[in-house]
């Protein structure tokens, strides 16, 4: 009986070696990149078992997130090649049987779905926690219902316009409002000369400028 | 001593010259704003993306002593002469050279038209600039990042192959075609920039000097402050002193190059924006007794010490884009090299790279030829020269995603380009306008507003051509061959004009009676002698350094094998027809217009020794029309020959 037990505890292990093979991990692992110092600069924190669990921990959380009935526990996330790098290859289990492997388009699927969270776990981005052949999901342009160059242009134009069209106006403005003085001054000079008698001899006595003068009213005066 | 003075002041007030307007002439409302003005007009686009590429080009502290001999001997003579000229004569260009002599008015119109074709591509400048300024109110700038493709699966293919900045620069902004044959459509984005630009120079416009003089505070002033704080901030940024270190160092070599000279003498030429007829037309509005003399060398030095001044923060800001290049690409190989050695996150810094680098060849070369990195030099990133609208749109675009605050430093650089494009404007319309008013060409039933608006409206109409998708390369075409070569000739008319037939002992006594004292030796050789000489020389060497080469030019396309390099396309026969054209047809005015005025002399030589015929007078017009409508056929004819030799 003890010997059975050993040989059962002797061999586990050695079951477990070929998960982390080169064909297993190609068909059914991802390899994961983590580069905490390039994000966090000073603020980088050390990466060890702790953190290596909280990771196996998130991922079984987006299992159970995308599947959302199937109970995936830490256990059933196998870590293998580990590398000072920080980078190393995950694979998933199934909790109903730990030999059955998770298909690579499940995983994918699942971890496309719960990026977010897991990068926010660990304070990192896209591509300072970076999945192996998962591409980011790219964020989709924002789209606004009304271009903001639009508005700042029509304010703009706006402006412009009402400036134009108050500078022409005060200047027609002004331009009538002299003419019609012009106009009641010369009126108002020609009452004054028709009120003399002889209104033609006072025109020409009148200082004017010499060449405004009428030649006919001043040969005519001369009679 | 005072009996000779006023029989002088009598003697030059009745010089020849056409009765002043019956209304009084506008004036400035004082000598601020015609500072203001005329250095606004001289400090323009060219200060700020020409002077500081020449500089870097042609060996940094070193293009410092052809430009200045080039100003000295040069640029500040023509400029006072101008300033002086049409102080004293008070009229536009055209008023000007028809009051010195009949037969040169022509130089008056060659004024007109290259103001009125450089005013038309450098308002669509500021329509692109317009553009871009509307774009810098949004977060993130967008040309940050590429647009996703239609299903959101990968970005778009064109702007992934060059840059972001290149793509809202090429596609978005011009949408530009991949041949200047290629036409394309009017960009409806464009248009409305176009108008809304067109709209704020006519309110600028409006009642003349009265509202320049009023704006010219505002556009004048902006772009110094605006150079003080971005030269504060780029003082500051990392890799700033590596672009001033790389702008300053002086390379004595170049100064043995001819075209380096050449290059001087050009940029101070038209930096200055002499012989647009702008700076007659603004100097006329002053009154006679004026220090000419010392306005010239204010606006010469300010213009020159302002390119210099632009140039530090600019250059400042080229090195930090440099050094910001070179850091993503040494992350970039940093990145490649621990990913396939597993080497810890932290260990390969930009400081032992090269170590690392050195170490990993011994022991793995094959792996690391595998990877292919890049080569990070910073001399190549620091040469990666622009100029033109390569710089602001591009370039300078580049540099400011990087700064914290992108959208702060986008508008305000961007109000700075267009408040120096604005004053510059500001010469080129007055050069249009003036001449045009003087001369009472203008019906009486117009008033001077409606007439400013008509003009506004049709140089909009004209400019439309620069709105199409291949708007960009007629822009290039028009900035090369408008403005430069006609300048040349139509300087050197001038300064012959006025020194040799107006008589230069004539205009010394004209300057005297205005600022005082008589114009010193250094006026005079440089008047007399030294400058004619100068532009003659840059004349012929500008024409066979032209005529060398089969002009190209770039052209963005696509499809292209190299993209994202720029297609290199020579110009099809018909386009660079329409290049000596509009280099020819300003300068062409000059001998037409006196021919024009010759002819009736000539016709009435010949009358008076013949017997006087009853329809002598018919004949001579008819005679005069048609051999002036000979005239132009040929020069039009001779000129096509020319260009299909």
């Amino acid at each position: 009986m003890w010997v059975w037990i050993v040989c059962l505890l002797t061999a586990a292990p050695a079951l477990a070696e070929p998960l982390c093979s080169k064909e297993v991990c190609d068909n059914y692992g991802y390899k994961v990149r983590i580069s905490i110092k390039t994000a966090l600069g000073d603020k980088a924190y050390e990466w060890n078992e702790s953190e290596m669990f909280l990771f196996r921990a998130t991922v079984a959380f987006a299992m159970r997130r995308y599947t959302s009935d199937e109970t995936y526990n830490v256990s059933d996330i196998v870590v293998c090649n580990k590398t000072a790098r920080v980078s190393f290859w995950f694979l998933v289990t199934s909790p109903a049987n730990t030999a059955q492997l998770v298909p690579r388009g499940q995983v994918e699927a699942a971890v496309r779905l719960s990026r977010n969270r897991i990068n926010s776990a660990f304070l990192l981005t896209d591509q300072t926690l970076q999945f192996v052949g998962i591409l980011p999901t790219l964020a989709p342009p924002i789209s606004y219902d009304t271009p903001p160059w639009l508005i700042v242009f029509g304010v703009v134009m706006g402006v412009v316009c009402a400036g134009i069209i108050t500078l022409l106006l005060s200047t027609l403005l002004k331009r009538t409002r002299s003419k019609k003085n012009l106009l009641e001054t010369e009126e108002e000079e020609d009452r004054r000369g028709s009120i003399t008698a002889n209104g033609r001899l006072c025109e020409s006595l009148r200082e004017k400028d010499p060449g405004r003068g009428h030649p006919d009213d001043v040969h005519l005066s001369k009679l | 001593m005072d009996d000779g003075e006023r029989a002088k002041d009598i003697e030059l007030r009745r010089a020849p010259e056409e009765p002043p307007n019956t209304d009084e002439r506008p004036k400035w409302d004082n000598k601020v704003q015609y500072l203001l003005t005329c250095i606004g007009f001289a400090v323009g686009l060219g200060n700020v993306w020409r002077f500081p590429y020449l500089c870097q080009v042609y060996g940094g502290g070193a293009f410092l002593i052809p430009y200045l001999i080039a100003l000295l001997l040069e640029g500040l003579p023509l400029l006072h002469m101008e300033l002086a000229i049409g102080q004293r004569l008070r009229m536009g260009s055209i008023g000007v050279w028809n009051s010195i002599s009949p037969y040169l008015g022509g130089v008056g119109v060659a004024s007109l038209t290259v103001s009125f074709l450089v005013g038309l591509f450098y308002n669509t400048i500021l329509a692109w600039v317009l553009w871009y300024l509307f774009h810098s109110f949004q977060n993130p700038l967008p040309w940050q990042s590429c647009p996703t493709k239609a299903n959101h699966t990968g970005l778009l293919e064109e702007c992934e192959r060059s840059t972001p900045v290149n793509y809202f620069w090429y596609r978005v902004t011009l949408n530009i075609t991949t041949d200047i044959a290629v036409s394309g459509d009017p960009q409806w984005w464009l248009v409305v920039c176009l108008a809304l630009a067109w709209c704020i120079v006519y309110i600028c416009f409006i009642r003349g000097i009265e509202t320049i003089g009023k704006a010219i505070y505002v556009t004048a002033t902006f772009p110094y402050l605006v150079l003080t704080i971005f030269l504060i901030r780029a003082l500051t940024l990392p890799g700033a002193m590596l672009g001033l270190h790389y702008l300053f160092t002086p390379n004595w070599e170049t100064l043995k190059n001819p075209t380096v000279w050449l290059d001087a003498a050009t940029q101070i030429f038209f930096s200055l924006s002499l012989a647009f007829g702008g700076l007659i037309a603004f100097s006329s509005y002053n009154p006679q007794k004026n220090n000419c003399e010392r306005d010239a060398l204010i606006v010469g030095c300010i213009n020159s010490a302002t390119s210099i001044y632009a140039s530090i923060p600019i250059f400042a800001i080229l090195g930090f884009k440099a050094q910001s290049n070179y850091n993503d690409c040494l992350n970039d190989n940093i990145l490649s090299l621990i990913n396939t050695f597993n080497i810890a996150d932290g260990n390969v810094t930009e400081n032992n790279y090269g170590e690392w680098l050195s170490y990993l060849n011994s022991t793995n070369p094959y792996e690391v030829e595998q990877l292919h990195l890049k080569t990070c030099d910073l001399q190549t990133l620091l040469d990666q020269s622009a100029s033109g609208t390569g710089l602001a749109f591009i370039v300078f675009t580049e540099a400011v995603i990087k700064m914290p605050g992108s959208q702060v430093w986008a508008v305000l650089f961007f109000i700075m380009l267009f408040t120096l494009g604005l004053s510059s404007m500001f010469g080129n319309l007055e050069g249009v306008l003036t001449p045009l008013l003087d001369l009472h060409l203008v019906p009486k039933c117009i008033p001077k507003e409606i007439f400013t608006g008509l003009i506004c409206v049709v140089s909009f109409t004209v400019a439309l051509i620069f709105t199409l998708g291949s708007g960009n390369y007629w822009l290039e075409i028009f900035n090369n061959y408008v403005g430069s070569l006609p300048l040349l000739v139509i300087a050197f008319f001038e300064i012959t004009a006025v020194i040799y037939i107006y008589g230069a002992n004539r205009f010394s006594d004209d300057i005297e009676w205005m600022t005082g004292h008589r114009p010193n030796l250094y006026w005079q050789a440089t008047w007399r002698v030294i400058s004619p000489l100068m532009l003659l020389v840059v004349f012929l060497a500008y024409v066979v350094v032209q005529a060398q080469d089969k002009p190209t030019y770039e052209a963005w396309n696509p499809q292209y094998v190299n993209f994202p390099a720029p297609e290199v396309l020579a110009y099809p026969d018909w386009v660079y027809a329409i290049c000596i054209l509009l280099a020819a047809v300003p300068c062409s005015f000059i001998p037409l217009w006196a021919l024009y005025q010759f002819i009736p002399f000539v016709y009435k030589r010949l009358a008076d020794r013949q017997l006087k015929n009853p329809f002598a007078t018919d004949g001579h017009n008819i005679l005069r029309h048609i051999f002036s409508q000979i005239l132009f056929l040929t020069a039009y004819a001779s000129l096509i020959y020319v260009v299909t030799l």
